[in-house]
């Protein structure tokens, strides 16, 4: 199942030179841009594991490009995105963030039913990923 | 090089040299440079020949020939103060409107912002500074004290070796200018041997001339609205001559802090007498005893520095 969260993510997935051109808007808007990775698509798992530093002062995209090249080349088999922080008053907040890489194959979620006080049930979504350790959880699939 | 990319898939017969040479606009900077720059003759003409050069190679892309990105690193070695920061900033302008590098900035470092203090601390210090030149010109100034030949567990390799790899891969991206003095730099090259090769435009920015010192004087009050009243300028021309004698003299550097220092002076010799009404004129004009206080007049010409 194709996870669909961000910008974008009911369209095929962009091209390097889709990306790069998303990346030179933020730049153009003074937006500092970060790559973060994950393994667990979970929707609610917002605080993904930064790649480096968010980059500051650039101008160009291919900068970034670059970094996310290395990411690719180091976690390729994760979900990667690219957020974008805007840091002038009033919004202070991420203003765009979209995936730039995705496992080849998603697993996709189970529904988990708990069963709590008496007869209620509580229900909560699963990936199947998840199932394996850290690191493993895209690797072999 | 987009509007390369955008212009490549109609390939055009014949073009109109003069029109795209202005279209281009690198004309006013090339005019902009003889005029602000005064003397420099062999770097005015080796600037005029790159630009040619960028120009036919842009109109070869138009055309649909095979055209190759020209490598366009380049060395900047002199001497203090013949202006080599200032000839890398027209270079970064007339780069960018020829489309060889996409936004034009000039990022301008030295050895600090690219070697760590620690292991591990200079590939991403390395990495930061190129991602904000990407798309511009990465000036690196007094570029020879990257390499440290007395210790050879100097980090300074690493970033130079960061620095080769990109400069070979993304050619596209970004365009590195090393400057530093003449022989020093001569050493670095010996040792670098990558570096050498790498650099496609060696260019050496001469002493200037006493004349043309004092064109740049004239140019820098102009600037700055102060004039030299005659017998100034005559002040002015023998001290020239004193202050070059002189030991640490840095060309355009020395006269732009002599200038400023004959400021001080002008402003306390108006500020003196305060009862008197001052004109435009008396506030422009710079005399000959603000110039003749200087130390280098009373001073043997052995003495350090020069106020």
């Amino acid at each position: 199942m194709r996870i669909t969260q961000g910008c974008f993510s009911f369209l095929p997935d962009l091209t390097d030179e889709q990306i790069k051109k998303q990346i030179q808007y933020c730049l153009q808007n003074d937006w500092a841009v970060n790559i973060e990775f994950t393994d667990d698509p979970h929707p609610r798992n917002t605080y993904w594991e930064m790649w480096g530093l968010p980059m500051f002062d650039l101008r160009d995209a291919a900068g970034i490009m670059m970094e996310l090249a290395e990411c690719r080349k180091v976690y390729g088999d994760r979900y990667i995105r690219i957020n974008a922080f805007d840091s002038s008053h009033g919004w202070e907040s991420v203003r765009i963030s979209f995936i730039v890489n995705r496992p080849k194959n998603e697993p996709g979620f189970r529904l988990a039913r708990q069963e709590v006080d008496g007869r209620n049930l509580r229900y909560t979504t699963v990936s199947y990923a998840t199932d394996r350790p850290e690191g493993q959880r895209y690797s072999g699939a | 090089m987009s509007n390369a990319e955008n212009i490549q898939d109609a390939p055009v017969a014949d073009i109109d040299l003069r029109q795209e040479f202005n279209e281009v606009g690198i004309g006013e900077v090339l005019e902009q440079l003889d005029r602000e720059l005064i003397g420099l003759a062999p770097v005015k003409t080796r600037i005029r020949e790159i630009a040619s050069l960028l120009l036919i190679e842009r109109i070869r892309q138009r055309m649909g020939l095979t055209a190759e990105t020209p490598t366009l690193h380049m060395s900047f070695t002199g001497n203090p103060g013949t202006g080599k920061t200032t000839v890398a900033l027209r270079i970064a302008s007339i780069l960018h409107k020829l489309g060889f590098v996409r936004r034009g900035h000039v990022v301008s470092v030295t050895r600090d912002e690219l070697v760590g203090q620690y292991i591990g601390h200079t590939a991403p210090k390395t990495k930061e500074i190129l991602k904000k030149a990407m798309g511009g010109v990465l000036f690196i100034d007094e570029a020879y004290y990257l390499y440290r030949p007395d210790n050879e567990r100097d980090y300074g390799q690493e970033a130079i070796e960061i620095l080769l790899q990109v400069m070979e891969s993304q050619r596209d991206d970004l365009v590195v200018i090393l400057a530093g003095y003449g022989d020093r730099m001569d050493k670095f090259f010996a040792s670098n041997p990558g570096f050498r090769s790498r650099v496609a435009h060696h260019i050496d920015f001469p002493d200037y001339g006493d004349d043309e010192l004092l064109s740049i004087a004239e140019l820098m009050l102009k600037e700055q609205s102060y004039r030299f009243t005659p017998q100034a300028k005559e002040a002015f021309v023998r001290y020239i001559a004193l202050r070059k004698a002189q030991p640490l003299f840095s060309n355009a550097r020395s006269i732009r802090n002599a200038l400023d220092r004959i400021r001080l002076r002008q402003a306390n010799r108006l500020v003196a007498d305060l009862d008197r009404i001052v004109t435009v004129d008396d506030i422009q004009s710079i005399e000959a005893s603000d110039v003749l206080a200087s130390r280098v007049f009373s001073k043997s010409p052995a003495s350090e520095g020069g106020s």
